[in-house]
């Protein structure tokens, strides 16, 4: 480009009293060029974006007035999070106990391991019957309307289907804590979890156990 | 005694496969950057695992910022007519007594985040004025608010069309706020909602991570 250099002019020689004609450099001085090109590579790369925002599904239940329905999850299965204050997490498995015995207290960083062992206990749990059958069917044909491609793994499809993880989220929790915790139920493949107000009983066991700490 | 000459060695230095670079980088970054439509509010949003792309279709989108303020968003994609007959429809419904200006205001105007009473003094501004009032977020309670009404009007306008919802809430956004904006949904039997996340890695060893790369493996693309 600029710096093309018209050489090999001593090689030809002109025959003698012929005047050279004087050469002029074809030498541009680019030094504003690349000043306004760093110039403007810097403006982009500081307004560029390079990670595009994704979006995480979200499925929420029809609120419904009939208590069975709502209390349909096995309690052996159950494991209830509660998020807290300061990304505190509190859980318990099953029902809550009388005297809060099984009411732990755990973080995001831990509670990744109290879902891979319930999910694991469910399985070992497990009791193959009718119903079982049926989800292991549905797994193994998919379901092509709907885009649900056959599960290589359609004979695992129903030993966690009694895993059900309950979501409840006080006043001080924030969306991250919440987005986070869906997000864990993503990472374990729970399948089936549901996110929900607290009992007062619950909100009082919150506020002892902050108090203690 | 004659002096040693040191050769003369010219101090020029070829700049042309630096100049070829940097106006490479610079076409890339030209061609990446896709400008953000200013939002009247700044929102972290949090991590997520999930891959899905937004698409391109006509969605309606809530934004809350740390604060607790919500937005609005109505986003045809095509037909900006639609969004125009919201605001018609608005204006006589609820008496706003807007202008026809203010009406093609509201086409332009990106994000809303003011009560009714005070919508007439936001589109009264120009589009790009209105980034200097301070929106005080749509009211909102337990039962959706004005938020419910804003839904029911813009999903009535938007009927015909497969509508998406969008929620892109700030990572310090109270649970409440959050739950308040699910339940103006909910009231309106809207219960499929999208998140708006940026994306984050799988954890190595999960089973999300074993089955993403099943998935990969398989040559299917994951759910």
């Amino acid at each position: 480009m600029a710096s093309i250099e018209e050489g090999g002019g001593e090689s030809h020689k002109k025959g003698p009293g012929v005047k050279k004609a004087k050469k002029l450099s074809t030498r541009v001085d680019m030094t504003p060029m690349v000043d306004l090109g760093f110039l403007l590579i810097t403006f982009f790369i500081f307004t560029t974006t390079m990670s595009s925002p994704t979006t995480m599904d979200l499925f929420m239940p029809k609120d419904t007035d009939k208590d069975e329905e709502q209390n349909k999850a096995k309690e052996s299965g159950a494991l209830t999070l509660l998020l807290g204050k300061n990304d505190v997490i509190y859980y318990y498995e099953g029902q809550l106990k009388e005297d809060a015995s099984n009411f732990l207290t755990s973080s995001f960083g831990k509670i990744r391991q109290v879902i891979i062992d319930k999910k694991k206990s469910v399985i070992e749990t497990h009791v193959h019957d009718e119903g079982c059958k049926k989800i292991q069917e549905k797994a193994r044909v998919g379901d092509a309307k709907t885009g649900v491609r056959p599960d290589p793994n359609w004979q695992k499809a129903c030993y966690d289907r009694d895993l059900v993880v309950v979501i409840k989220p006080d006043e001080e929790a924030t969306y991250k804590n919440t987005i986070d915790i869906l997000d864990e139920m993503a990472i374990n493949d729970v399948k089936r979890y549901a996110m929900v107000d607290l009992f007062p009983i619950e909100k009082e066991l919150i506020k002892k156990t902050q108090g203690g700490n | 005694m004659p002096s040693v000459k040191i050769p003369k060695k010219s101090t020029f230095v070829d700049m042309t496969p630096f100049v070829d670079v940097a106006f490479l980088i610079l076409t890339f970054f030209i061609m990446a950057t896709k400008f953000k439509p200013a939002d009247p509010v700044e929102v972290k949003t949090p991590n997520s695992v999930s891959t899905k792309d937004i698409t391109d279709s006509d969605h309606l989108q809530v934004t809350f910022d740390k604060d607790g303020r919500v937005f609005f968003h109505i986003k045809p994609q095509k037909d900006a007519s639609i969004k125009l007959n919201v605001i018609k429809n608005l204006n006589t419904t609820r008496n706003l007594g807007l202008t026809d200006a203010e009406m093609k205001n509201f086409v332009m105007t990106e994000a809303i985040g003011v009560p009714y009473t005070g919508l007439k003094q936001l589109l009264s501004l120009p589009v790009e004025n209105q980034g200097s009032l301070r929106q005080p977020g749509i009211p909102i309670d337990s039962t959706g608010g004005e938020l419910y009404f804003w839904i029911r009007d813009a999903v009535s306008a938007f009927s015909g069309h497969t509508l998406k919802y969008y929620l892109k809430g700030d990572n310090n956004a109270k649970y409440p706020t959050f739950k308040n904006v699910l339940n103006a949904f909910k009231r309106n039997e809207i219960l499929k909602f999208n998140m708006i996340t940026m994306l984050e890695d799988v954890p190595a060893g999960t089973e999300l991570s074993a089955i993403r790369s099943r998935d990969k493996s398989s040559g299917t693309t994951p759910k």
